[in-house]
């Protein structure tokens, strides 16, 4: 992290959403933001919108789409609301209370890299936002929002590429683990709210070097938030969510502890009937088939993984090798966000997003 | 003999004979050219610098917005952001704050605090993102951090980590030093903080200074602006990254143009004892050239040996002047800083930086400047008739063509022609023109002068007993008058511009002391470190002073800056309270003005200063509208008045108007009158008693006179320094001319001698010549002087600066000038007598056959 000292880049916003997550005790706790309890009862539509009183919250987005002349693509959208748990006596309208940060990416085989860009803003001014009620954020001109039919509508622009995606639910909301009570780690405080809506309908358009390509595919959205630091012990995480041909959704993560073998783990199956599987973490594992070193930060990620949720064996195979998103030039993160296709007995099961963090070891002083 | 070997023989025997006057005229090239290339070298370092350091706080924006006013509402800036054409909108606040303890000068104690939003500015100006520790990101949007370049944190003292005190109006608050600004230019004393942080910690809530724009590609930019500028209407300006340049350009440019038509006065003077040395050169060498004429020379051989003897002096002194310029001008800027200590680029720490295309053109300067000295003398030299100039005797002719009166009159008349032109690009060209013609016809007109002035001389004392020694002095000055003007060209040019200079200095002061007399009537005045847009007395602590006890009277006043034209620096808006009666009795006011019961009582005085009325054409009676309150508003110019404070203009209002329309009833400064038998220092006591009174800068009006004299004496160092080496430069002159012509004359003294004139005599003699000649050289000197200082009191400092002073002449310093000129030219005249009578009389004699 020598490249702090360089003075222009802007960096860490991202690196510490997830080290919020990542490391205890870098903050002391805020009397100012609630804790994550399990008695919580998740409701909605008021749950769809911002948690201003959580420190951390994202909608995350992922998804295949299928070019008219049935090429694959693609692509990642994240909006992050972060609390600075600072400024909240300061009257300006340009205290920065809460940031939102913004990232877009796609993958196209044809190009062989991930496409990526990313955003940070303070909220305010009606510039940046993210809205309670409802999922309403927004970025500058970057939007998501949930329209009262529950259809989601997506537009991100960057210069050379970008999406503008109608996203309509075929199924019911997923609340994982406990009612939407997600334990993240062995201590009870460990936790965050986490609700999925897998199989999203796709329709829309994608840009690539600026010319439009109307597009279909199926997406998954999660929508998290936090107040709680992950263990001291962990050292990052590999989650996957696949949207299964047989019409069930797939949930899978693992925290890697730093001295190997993993601090929690969780997945969840569930079927086209809405039948829920939870496996228990040692019920869940992770293991490499193949690594990829990354010739941009020479981290080494595991971009193919086989995967073990009770009896069930799942292979992932990534749909191209480099879909790191390093954003070192401007947030400071590096991770690895991929679509990867899943089989089952060797078969094609589904296609889904396997996430890999904290596997970049920049961070020695 | 070849061509060239004669050339290098004729050349080096000459020096060699002379090598004193060839030593003189190479200093006073050298001089010149150093003194010209060193001002130059500073004013575009520091020129650069500050330009360079003021672009790098605007970052790589397209655009800017700003309001008319110092500063604008915050509600355009979500505006512009969603803007269509609009990539990025980057507000910016900017404060200069005062910093506690650090009040040593005018303005060298405000931290200058750019408030920036990270995220947004990332894109337009990274230069300006803090440094903070490892993983103390947020301290960038933190409220009670700030980043200091190091130049900053040095002049603070503080470091990473540390606290550091800063007044926000009659508030102290303490913010932590979060980090460093590591790509601030050296020398640049910035402070960076979150815009919100700014706003909140220094009552700003709701204002920017500007908002930055980055457009969208493929938007054109200039037609773009017109349509922003016609959307945002009157209230705003939209500028590119040009206007700024003009503006800052535009700050400085009177003051870089007259320090570099200063240092060409060095030159100029320097011209002079070239022409004097090479006129004394051929003179000498009269009968030398007739022989190589006879022998087969050509006129073009003879003209291209003395033009290339000037060359070769000219490439000499010029290089030797690239090289004692640039040490000077590394050694100003080391210890005067890039303004020489004028305050005009503030904050800047630069760099000299050489660039040979400037260096090429000053030695061309000094090598055509020597050249023009060298081509009069050449000429005559060439046109001699060999049979005559064999003969010896007539050197007095020679002269007598380059003083025809024709000459000299014609550029007098032009002279004066020039003096009634009005500037051109704001820049009194004209003024100096005319300054150049009136030396030149001076000095042209110079030896009739000395020809009727020492003939009259010498027919008036015919009759008197002034001694056979006196009588040959005089005799000589009357007759050979062209030999005399020579020598005294040098002085002429060098004392008229050291007395035009002394002059304009001394009207200068004087006038500033009569107008700081006018403008600091009160005892004592109290000010509170103005922040931004807020006055920084609100109305409990103006209350809180009304009721301190010891007052006989007390003013309030609100300044704030007006930006009226974009391309120019602000205006200054004083709003007082302005004796309606008489509002002289107020402001130093010109005679240009409305008479007081003369103003209609429905319209809104304003009285502007002189740089109002040149620069934005304000006129008496005219009806004028200003950008103060919400909406612009009508005013009627009541009266001019004089502003040694503010070149670029200001406005003085009653205040009771200006909060009538802005409703801001804040104020910045306080005017506080004692009463008879209060002591100030019981006053002082009990201000800082109040409970803002720690925050309070207190002055007496007799501490500000002295500090401004001090900043007046500290602008004008580098003049006397000019000065001096103009008046060193003329003395050499006159040593160099006087040896010369001394040692010319070893035949005469030889003759005077065997006629029975004792040694002694012969040095008396010389001595009553030299000094006769001074005084003369030093009477039309003044005389040449004071019409000089005519136009620099009246034409070129108002045409430079905008403003008007009386003419006031400096006296004992003149005479004390004059004085020591004439002492050392007789002395001079008697060191080089005793070497030219000290040849053997018999020797001196046979050399005239």
């Amino acid at each position: 992290m020598k490249r702090n000292k360089s003075g222009s880049n802007f960096n860490v916003f991202v690196m510490l959403l997830f080290s919020c997550l990542l490391i205890t005790g870098v903050y002391a706790e805020s009397n100012r933001l609630k804790p994550v309890t399990p008695d919580y009862q998740l409701s909605f539509p008021m749950d769809y919108g911002a948690h201003q009183d959580f420190r951390i919250e994202w909608w995350y987005i992922t998804g295949w789409l299928e070019t008219e002349d049935k090429k694959p693509l693609g692509f990642q959208v994240t909006f992050f609301r972060y609390a600075t748990d600072r400024n909240h006596d300061n009257p300006s309208r340009f205290a920065a209370k809460d940031l939102i940060i913004a990232h877009l990416a796609l993958s196209d085989p044809a190009v062989g890299k991930l496409m990526h860009v990313e955003r940070t803003a303070r909220e305010g001014f009606d510039l940046a936002y993210a809205k309670p009620g409802n999922t309403n954020v927004r970025l500058d001109d970057w939007t998501l929002v949930r329209e009262e039919d529950g259809r989601y509508q997506v537009d991100m622009q960057a210069s050379d590429f970008g999406l503008q995606l109608s996203l309509t639910p075929t199924q019911s909301m997923m609340l994982q683990d406990m009612d939407g009570f997600s334990r993240k780690g062995p201590k009870p405080e460990q936790a965050s709210y986490y609700y999925s809506e897998p199989h999203l309908s796709v329709t829309g358009t994608v840009l690539r070097q600026n010319k439009p390509v109307t597009v279909k595919g199926r997406a998954w959205l999660d929508h998290e938030w936090s107040t709680a630091h992950l263990d001291s012990d962990a050292d990052g995480w590999d989650w996957v969510g696949a949207n299964l041909d047989d019409g069930s959704a797939l949930v899978a993560f693992q925290i890697r502890a730093k001295q190997g073998g993993k601090v929690w783990a969780y997945a969840a199956l569930r079927d086209a009937k809405g039948n829920m599987t939870l496996f228990d973490p040692d019920q869940v594992e992770f293991t490499p088939i193949r690594t990829w070193r990354s010739p941009h930060t020479e981290a080494v990620y595991p971009v193919a993984m086989h995967i073990r949720t009770g009896e069930i064996e799942w292979r992932l195979t990534p749909l191209l090798d480099d879909q790191e998103l390093d954003a070192r030039q401007s947030t400071a993160a590096v991770y690895w966000e991929g679509a990867v296709m899943l089989t089952k007995d060797n078969k094609p099961a589904g296609r889904g997003y396997l996430e890999l963090t904290g596997y970049v070891k920049p961070l020695t002083l | 003999m070849k061509p060239p070997s004669i050339f290098r023989w004729m050349m080096i025997s000459e020096w060699r004979a002379h090598i004193m006057q060839i030593a003189v005229a190479l200093i006073a090239i050298a001089i010149g050219v150093a003194m010209a290339f060193s001002i130059h070298l500073i004013n575009s370092a520091a020129f650069n610098e500050f330009s360079a350091a003021s672009k790098s706080l605007s970052g790589q924006s397209d655009l800017q917005v700003r309001g008319r006013k110092a500063f604008l509402d915050e509600a355009l800036y979500p505006l512009l952001a969603k803007h269509s054409s609009i990539a990025l909108a980057n507000p910016v606040l900017e404060l200069d704050v005062a910093v506690p303890g650090k009040q040593q000068g005018r303005n060298d104690h405000k931290l200058k605090i750019i408030g920036i939003d990270p995220f947004r500015a990332a894109q337009i100006s990274p230069d300006l993102l803090g440094v903070p520790e490892e993983g103390e990101t947020l301290d960038r949007i933190a409220s009670d951090t700030i980043f200091l370049s190091p130049a900053a944190m040095e002049w603070l003292q503080v470091e990473q980590g540390d606290a550091l005190q800063l007044q926000a109006g009659l508030q102290a608050i303490t913010l932590r030093v979060a980090g460093g600004l590591v790509r601030a230019r050296a020398g640049q004393r910035i402070a960076v903080m979150d815009i919100g942080a700014v706003q909140w910690r220094f009552g700003q809530i709701g204002q920017l200074s500007r908002i930055e724009l980055k457009l969208k590609d493929g938007i054109n930019h200039a037609a773009f602006k017109t349509r922003l500028a016609k959307e945002l209407g009157e209230s705003y300006w939209v500028m590119e990254a040009a206007d700024q340049e003009a503006r800052i350009a535009n700050m400085s440019r009177a003051y870089r143009i007259n320090l570099n038509m200063l240092a060409l006065v060095a030159l100029f003077t320097g011209t002079f004892l070239v022409f004097s040395t090479q006129a004394l050169s051929v003179i000498r060498r009269r009968q030398q050239f007739a022989l190589l004429r006879v022998l087969g020379f050509t006129r073009q051989q003879l003209l291209r040996q003395i033009i290339a003897e000037g060359g070769f002096l000219g490439i000499m002194g010029s290089v030797l002047g690239l090289g004692l310029g640039y040490a000077v001008a590394a050694v100003a800027i080391r210890f005067l800083g890039g303004d020489l200590g004028t305050n005009f680029f503030p904050g800047v720490k630069p760099g000299i930086f050489f660039d040979p295309w400037d260096a090429v053109i000053f030695f061309a300067i000094g090598l055509s400047v020597t050249l023009l000295g060298s081509i009069a003398p050449a000429l005559e030299a060439v046109r001699a008739r060999p049979a005559l100039a064999l003969r010896s005797g007539a050197e007095d002719a020679v002269m007598a063509k380059l003083s025809s009166p024709w000459f000299a009159v014609i550029c007098l008349s032009l002279a004066l022609l020039f003096t009634q032109l009005p500037p051109i690009f704001e820049l009194p060209v004209f003024g100096y023109l005319a300054i150049a013609l009136l030396l030149i016809g001076g000095i042209t007109l110079m030896p009739r002068f000395a020809a009727w002035t020492f003939a009259s001389l010498l027919n008036r004392l015919h009759h008197e007993r002034i001694g056979a020694v006196f009588t040959l002095a005089l005799a000589r000055l009357a007759n050979a008058p062209n030999q005399a003007a020579i020598a005294l060209g040098g002085i002429l040019a060098s004392f008229s511009l050291m007395v035009a200079m002394a002059i304009m200095v001394t009207s200068f002061r004087v006038s500033i002391d009569a107008w700081l007399g006018q403008v600091l009537p009160a005892d004592l005045y109290v000010r509170a470190a103005a922040i931004g847009d807020q006055g920084g007395f609100q109305s409990d602590a103006q209350n809180a002073i009304i009721a301190l006890p010891g007052f006989d009277r007390v003013d309030f006043f609100r300044t704030q800056q007006l930006t009226l034209d974009i391309n120019r620096p602000d205006v200054t808006l004083f709003a007082r309270p302005v004796d309606k009666e008489d509002p002289r009795n107020t402001l130093p006011l010109t005679d240009d003005v409305i008479a007081p019961g003369s103003l209609p009582e429905e319209v809104m005085p304003v009285w502007v200063s002189e740089a109002m009325v040149d620069l934005y054409g304000y006129r008496v009676g005219e009806k004028v509208v200003l950008p103060i309150g919400a909406v612009p508003s009508e005013f009627l110019v009541a009266g001019v008045w004089r502003d040694y404070g503010r070149q670029f203009g200001a406005i003085q209002m009653q205040l009771t108007d200006y909060q009538r329309l802005t409703g801001d009833l804040s104020v910045n400064n306080v005017a506080l009158w004692l009463q008879a038998g209060t002591s100030s220092d019981t006053v002082v006591a009990s201000l800082r008693q109040l409970p803002f009174g720690a925050a309070l800068e207190i002055s007496r009006s007799s501490d500000m006179r002295a500090l401004s004299f001090e900043i007046f004496d500290r602008s004008f160092a580098v003049t006397y320094l000019l000065e001096i080496v103009a008046v060193v430069i003329g003395l050499l002159g006159v040593a160099a001319s006087f040896s010369a012509q001394i040692l010319a004359r070893a035949k005469e003294f030889g003759m005077l001698r065997h006629i029975g004139v004792m040694r002694r005599q012969i040095l008396v003699m010389l001595t009553a010549e030299g000094g006769l000649l001074t005084a003369l050289g030093v009477v039309l000197g003044f005389v040449l002087g004071w019409g000089i200082s005519l136009i620099l009191v009246f034409i070129v400092n108002p045409q430079s600066f905008h403003w008007t002073m009386q003419l006031h002449l400096p006296w004992g310093w003149l005479l004390a000038i004059a004085v020591i000129m004439l002492i050392s030219a007789a002395l001079t005249a008697l060191f080089f007598g005793r070497k030219a009578v000290s040849v053997q009389v018999i020797r001196a004699v046979r050399e005239d056959w």
